[in-house]
Protein backbone atom coordinates (compact mmCIF):
# COMPACT_ATOMS: atom_id res chain seq x y z
CA UNK A 1 0.00 0.00 0.00
CA UNK A 2 1.25 3.77 -0.58
CA UNK A 3 1.70 5.48 1.78
CA UNK A 4 1.23 9.89 1.40
CA UNK A 5 3.75 11.00 3.36
CA UNK A 6 3.64 14.79 4.46
CA UNK A 7 6.70 16.92 2.52
CA UNK A 8 9.51 17.88 4.19
CA UNK A 9 9.45 21.62 5.16
CA UNK A 10 12.34 23.48 3.26
CA UNK A 11 15.08 24.13 5.47
CA UNK A 12 15.12 20.25 6.19
CA UNK A 13 15.31 19.63 2.87
CA UNK A 14 18.14 22.23 2.27
CA UNK A 15 20.17 20.65 5.20
CA UNK A 16 19.77 17.78 3.86
CA UNK A 17 20.55 18.37 -0.14
CA UNK A 18 23.76 20.44 1.81
CA UNK A 19 24.68 16.91 3.19
CA UNK A 20 24.43 15.41 -0.05
CA UNK A 21 26.53 17.87 -1.88
CA UNK A 22 29.44 17.88 1.14
CA UNK A 23 29.41 13.84 0.81
CA UNK A 24 28.96 13.45 -3.21
CA UNK A 25 30.83 17.07 -4.27
CA UNK A 26 34.51 14.87 -4.94
CA UNK A 27 32.68 12.03 -6.97
CA UNK A 28 30.96 14.50 -9.12
CA UNK A 29 34.14 16.55 -9.94
CA UNK A 30 36.32 13.14 -10.34
CA UNK A 31 33.43 11.72 -12.39
CA UNK A 32 33.65 15.11 -14.70
CA UNK A 33 36.54 15.70 -14.69
CA UNK A 34 37.31 12.02 -16.16
CA UNK A 35 34.59 12.29 -18.23
CA UNK A 36 35.28 15.56 -20.29
CA UNK A 37 39.29 15.79 -19.72
CA UNK A 38 39.06 19.36 -18.50
CA UNK A 39 38.91 21.50 -15.39
CA UNK A 40 36.82 24.05 -17.43
CA UNK A 41 34.36 22.01 -18.21
CA UNK A 42 34.54 20.10 -15.28
CA UNK A 43 33.31 22.82 -13.24
CA UNK A 44 30.51 23.74 -15.76
CA UNK A 45 29.25 20.04 -15.45
CA UNK A 46 29.75 19.54 -11.82
CA UNK A 47 27.89 22.88 -10.90
CA UNK A 48 24.40 21.92 -13.37
CA UNK A 49 24.85 18.32 -11.84
CA UNK A 50 24.30 19.86 -8.55
CA UNK A 51 21.84 22.26 -9.88
CA UNK A 52 19.54 19.71 -11.77
CA UNK A 53 19.93 17.57 -8.51
CA UNK A 54 19.00 20.40 -6.64
CA UNK A 55 15.38 21.05 -8.74
CA UNK A 56 14.61 17.40 -8.12
CA UNK A 57 15.59 16.21 -5.11
CA UNK A 58 12.84 16.31 -3.15
CA UNK A 59 11.35 13.45 -5.55
CA UNK A 60 14.50 11.81 -5.90
CA UNK A 61 14.15 11.04 -2.36
CA UNK A 62 11.03 9.86 -2.27
CA UNK A 63 11.57 7.37 -4.91
CA UNK A 64 14.96 6.18 -3.93
CA UNK A 65 12.84 4.81 -0.85
CA UNK A 66 16.26 5.17 1.37
CA UNK A 67 18.91 4.08 -1.36
CA UNK A 68 22.33 6.10 -1.55
CA UNK A 69 22.08 8.77 -4.25
CA UNK A 70 25.05 8.55 -5.39
CA UNK A 71 24.24 6.66 -8.48
CA UNK A 72 21.22 8.98 -9.25
CA UNK A 73 23.79 12.34 -8.88
CA UNK A 74 26.44 10.29 -11.60
CA UNK A 75 23.81 9.48 -13.77
CA UNK A 76 22.35 13.29 -14.33
CA UNK A 77 26.44 14.45 -14.71
CA UNK A 78 26.09 11.42 -16.90
CA UNK A 79 23.03 12.75 -19.43
CA UNK A 80 24.79 16.59 -18.71
CA UNK A 81 28.01 14.92 -20.36
CA UNK A 82 26.03 13.82 -23.19
CA UNK A 83 24.14 16.82 -23.61
CA UNK A 84 27.20 18.58 -23.67
CA UNK A 85 28.99 16.27 -26.69
CA UNK A 86 25.93 16.64 -28.81
CA UNK A 87 25.80 20.50 -28.18
CA UNK A 88 29.88 20.73 -29.32
CA UNK A 89 28.23 18.27 -32.12
CA UNK A 90 31.81 16.08 -31.27
CA UNK A 91 32.49 12.71 -32.14
CA UNK A 92 29.76 10.37 -30.61
CA UNK A 93 31.68 7.27 -29.76
CA UNK A 94 34.70 8.79 -28.59
CA UNK A 95 33.97 12.11 -27.53
CA UNK A 96 37.47 12.17 -25.88
CA UNK A 97 39.58 13.38 -28.15
CA UNK A 98 42.86 13.92 -28.41
CA UNK A 99 42.77 17.98 -27.28
CA UNK A 100 41.30 16.49 -24.29
CA UNK A 101 42.44 13.32 -23.07
CA UNK A 102 42.16 11.94 -20.01
CA UNK A 103 44.51 13.23 -17.48
CA UNK A 104 44.78 12.58 -13.99
CA UNK A 105 46.14 14.41 -10.90
CA UNK A 106 49.53 13.08 -10.02
CA UNK A 107 52.25 14.98 -8.44
CA UNK A 108 55.53 15.58 -10.31
CA UNK A 109 56.81 12.62 -8.27
CA UNK A 110 54.21 10.18 -9.16
CA UNK A 111 54.89 11.21 -12.97
CA UNK A 112 58.38 10.58 -12.73
CA UNK A 113 57.86 7.00 -11.68
CA UNK A 114 54.96 5.91 -13.39
CA UNK A 115 54.38 8.38 -16.33
CA UNK A 116 54.68 5.89 -19.01
CA UNK A 117 52.36 3.47 -17.21
CA UNK A 118 50.02 5.28 -15.93
CA UNK A 119 50.22 6.84 -19.48
CA UNK A 120 49.31 3.87 -21.30
CA UNK A 121 46.52 3.40 -18.81
CA UNK A 122 45.30 6.46 -19.24
CA UNK A 123 45.34 6.49 -23.24
CA UNK A 124 43.88 2.79 -23.23
CA UNK A 125 40.94 3.96 -21.31
CA UNK A 126 39.97 6.59 -23.66
CA UNK A 127 39.92 4.40 -26.54
CA UNK A 128 37.35 2.18 -25.28
CA UNK A 129 33.16 2.21 -25.71
CA UNK A 130 31.98 5.50 -23.75
CA UNK A 131 29.99 2.82 -21.48
CA UNK A 132 33.51 0.93 -20.27
CA UNK A 133 35.07 3.91 -19.77
CA UNK A 134 32.12 5.17 -17.64
CA UNK A 135 32.40 2.09 -16.18
CA UNK A 136 35.68 2.29 -15.04
CA UNK A 137 35.50 5.45 -14.18
CA UNK A 138 32.85 4.86 -11.80
CA UNK A 139 34.24 2.28 -10.79
CA UNK A 140 37.79 3.20 -9.52
CA UNK A 141 38.09 6.92 -9.62
CA UNK A 142 34.33 6.89 -7.14
CA UNK A 143 34.87 3.55 -6.34
CA UNK A 144 31.17 2.60 -6.68
CA UNK A 145 30.21 -1.13 -6.76
CA UNK A 146 28.28 -3.17 -8.93
CA UNK A 147 25.24 -1.95 -7.72
CA UNK A 148 25.61 1.89 -7.94
CA UNK A 149 27.26 1.66 -11.16
CA UNK A 150 24.20 -0.33 -12.24
CA UNK A 151 21.77 2.16 -10.72
CA UNK A 152 24.07 5.15 -12.78
CA UNK A 153 24.27 3.42 -15.79
CA UNK A 154 20.41 2.59 -15.35
CA UNK A 155 21.32 -1.17 -16.48
CA UNK A 156 20.97 -4.59 -14.75
CA UNK A 157 23.48 -5.75 -12.28
CA UNK A 158 24.25 -8.40 -13.99
CA UNK A 159 24.92 -6.49 -17.24
CA UNK A 160 27.31 -4.10 -15.18
CA UNK A 161 29.30 -7.05 -13.95
CA UNK A 162 29.91 -8.23 -17.77
CA UNK A 163 29.90 -4.64 -18.93
CA UNK A 164 33.64 -4.02 -16.40
CA UNK A 165 34.76 -7.36 -16.77
CA UNK A 166 35.20 -6.63 -20.84
CA UNK A 167 36.17 -3.57 -20.35
CA UNK A 168 39.25 -4.63 -17.82
CA UNK A 169 39.66 -7.81 -20.57
CA UNK A 170 40.08 -5.11 -23.32
CA UNK A 171 42.28 -2.64 -21.49
CA UNK A 172 44.65 -5.15 -20.25
CA UNK A 173 44.58 -5.81 -24.17
CA UNK A 174 45.54 -2.70 -25.21
CA UNK A 175 48.22 -1.72 -22.64
CA UNK A 176 49.81 -5.29 -23.02
CA UNK A 177 49.92 -4.64 -26.82
CA UNK A 178 52.37 -2.09 -26.23
CA UNK A 179 54.73 -3.93 -23.86
CA UNK A 180 55.20 -6.76 -26.84
CA UNK B 1 40.55 -12.36 -17.11
CA UNK B 2 44.37 -13.35 -16.54
CA UNK B 3 47.29 -12.75 -13.72
CA UNK B 4 47.89 -9.35 -15.27
CA UNK B 5 44.25 -7.97 -14.36
CA UNK B 6 45.03 -7.89 -10.68
CA UNK B 7 47.62 -5.58 -11.20
CA UNK B 8 45.82 -3.71 -14.07
CA UNK B 9 43.29 -2.89 -11.71
CA UNK B 10 45.58 -1.63 -9.47
CA UNK B 11 46.88 0.71 -11.78
CA UNK B 12 43.64 2.23 -13.24
CA UNK B 13 43.20 3.01 -9.06
CA UNK B 14 46.47 5.06 -9.18
CA UNK B 15 45.64 6.24 -12.60
CA UNK B 16 41.92 7.36 -11.93
CA UNK B 17 42.64 8.70 -8.40
CA UNK B 18 39.92 11.15 -7.30
CA UNK B 19 39.96 14.46 -8.40
CA UNK B 20 39.36 17.23 -5.67
CA UNK B 21 38.10 20.39 -6.95
CA UNK B 22 39.88 23.27 -7.03
CA UNK B 23 38.86 25.71 -3.66
CA UNK B 24 37.98 28.31 -6.47
CA UNK B 25 35.00 25.77 -7.81
CA UNK B 26 34.16 24.86 -4.51
CA UNK B 27 33.59 28.30 -3.18
CA UNK B 28 31.87 29.47 -6.38
CA UNK B 29 29.36 26.50 -6.43
CA UNK B 30 28.75 27.18 -2.92
CA UNK B 31 27.80 30.53 -3.85
CA UNK B 32 25.80 29.32 -6.48
CA UNK B 33 23.60 26.75 -4.59
CA UNK B 34 23.61 29.38 -1.65
CA UNK B 35 22.15 32.20 -4.02
CA UNK B 36 19.44 29.38 -5.26
CA UNK B 37 17.93 28.52 -2.52
CA UNK B 38 18.11 31.90 -1.10
CA UNK B 39 16.59 32.89 -3.90
CA UNK B 40 13.77 30.00 -3.99
CA UNK B 41 13.19 30.75 -0.12
CA UNK B 42 12.12 34.71 -1.13
CA UNK B 43 10.12 33.61 -4.35
CA UNK B 44 7.94 30.99 -1.84
CA UNK B 45 7.85 32.57 0.98
CA UNK B 46 4.46 34.37 0.89
CA UNK B 47 3.20 31.53 -0.52
CA UNK B 48 4.56 29.40 2.78
CA UNK B 49 3.15 31.66 4.80
CA UNK B 50 -0.11 31.36 3.83
CA UNK B 51 -0.66 27.81 3.23
CA UNK B 52 1.82 26.67 6.79
CA UNK B 53 -1.44 25.85 8.26
CA UNK B 54 -2.39 23.12 6.57
CA UNK B 55 0.58 20.97 6.03
CA UNK B 56 -1.30 19.19 2.93
CA UNK B 57 -0.96 22.25 0.76
CA UNK B 58 2.82 22.23 0.71
CA UNK B 59 2.74 20.93 -2.41
CA UNK B 60 6.50 20.95 -3.43
CA UNK B 61 5.79 20.39 -7.29
CA UNK B 62 4.92 24.36 -7.29
CA UNK B 63 7.96 24.81 -5.39
CA UNK B 64 10.23 22.68 -7.93
CA UNK B 65 8.80 25.62 -10.98
CA UNK B 66 9.43 28.75 -9.05
CA UNK B 67 13.03 26.40 -8.53
CA UNK B 68 13.64 26.32 -11.60
CA UNK B 69 13.72 29.71 -13.12
CA UNK B 70 15.44 30.76 -9.80
CA UNK B 71 18.50 28.34 -10.60
CA UNK B 72 18.57 29.26 -14.17
CA UNK B 73 18.63 33.04 -13.36
CA UNK B 74 21.36 32.42 -11.13
CA UNK B 75 23.41 30.22 -13.16
CA UNK B 76 23.31 32.61 -16.23
CA UNK B 77 24.43 35.88 -13.62
CA UNK B 78 26.96 33.48 -12.27
CA UNK B 79 28.52 32.13 -15.99
CA UNK B 80 28.67 35.82 -16.92
CA UNK B 81 30.31 37.04 -14.42
CA UNK B 82 33.16 34.05 -15.05
CA UNK B 83 33.13 35.03 -18.51
CA UNK B 84 34.06 38.65 -17.51
CA UNK B 85 36.87 37.36 -15.36
CA UNK B 86 38.46 36.01 -17.96
CA UNK B 87 37.71 32.55 -17.27
CA UNK B 88 39.65 29.91 -14.76
CA UNK B 89 40.76 27.58 -17.08
CA UNK B 90 44.05 25.76 -15.53
CA UNK B 91 46.85 23.95 -17.54
CA UNK B 92 50.07 21.55 -15.85
CA UNK B 93 52.63 18.80 -16.57
CA UNK B 94 51.54 16.09 -19.34
CA UNK B 95 51.38 12.52 -18.85
CA UNK B 96 52.36 11.16 -22.41
CA UNK B 97 50.86 14.41 -24.65
CA UNK B 98 47.42 14.45 -21.86
CA UNK B 99 47.63 17.56 -19.98
CA UNK B 100 47.62 17.27 -16.13
CA UNK B 101 46.33 19.44 -14.18
CA UNK B 102 48.22 20.95 -10.86
CA UNK B 103 46.69 17.81 -8.70
CA UNK B 104 45.02 17.63 -5.38
CA UNK B 105 46.70 19.09 -2.11
CA UNK B 106 48.96 21.04 -4.36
Amino acid sequence: MAEQLAPKPKAQLDEEFAELYRRHLRDVYSYAYYRVGNHHDAEDLTEQTFLQAYRHFERAQRESRGRPLRPWLIRIAHNLAANLYRDRARRPVSPIDDDTTLSAPHTTEELVEDRDELAKVLAGIGTLSEDRREALIMRFALGMDNREIARALGRSDGATKVLIHRAIKQLEGIVGEGDD
Amino acid sequence: MTDAAPRLEGLLRRALTPVEPPEDVTARLEETLTSITELAAEELEGWELSSMRDPRNWVRPAAAVVLGGGAGVALVLLRARRRAGGGTRRGGPTVGGARVPSGTGE
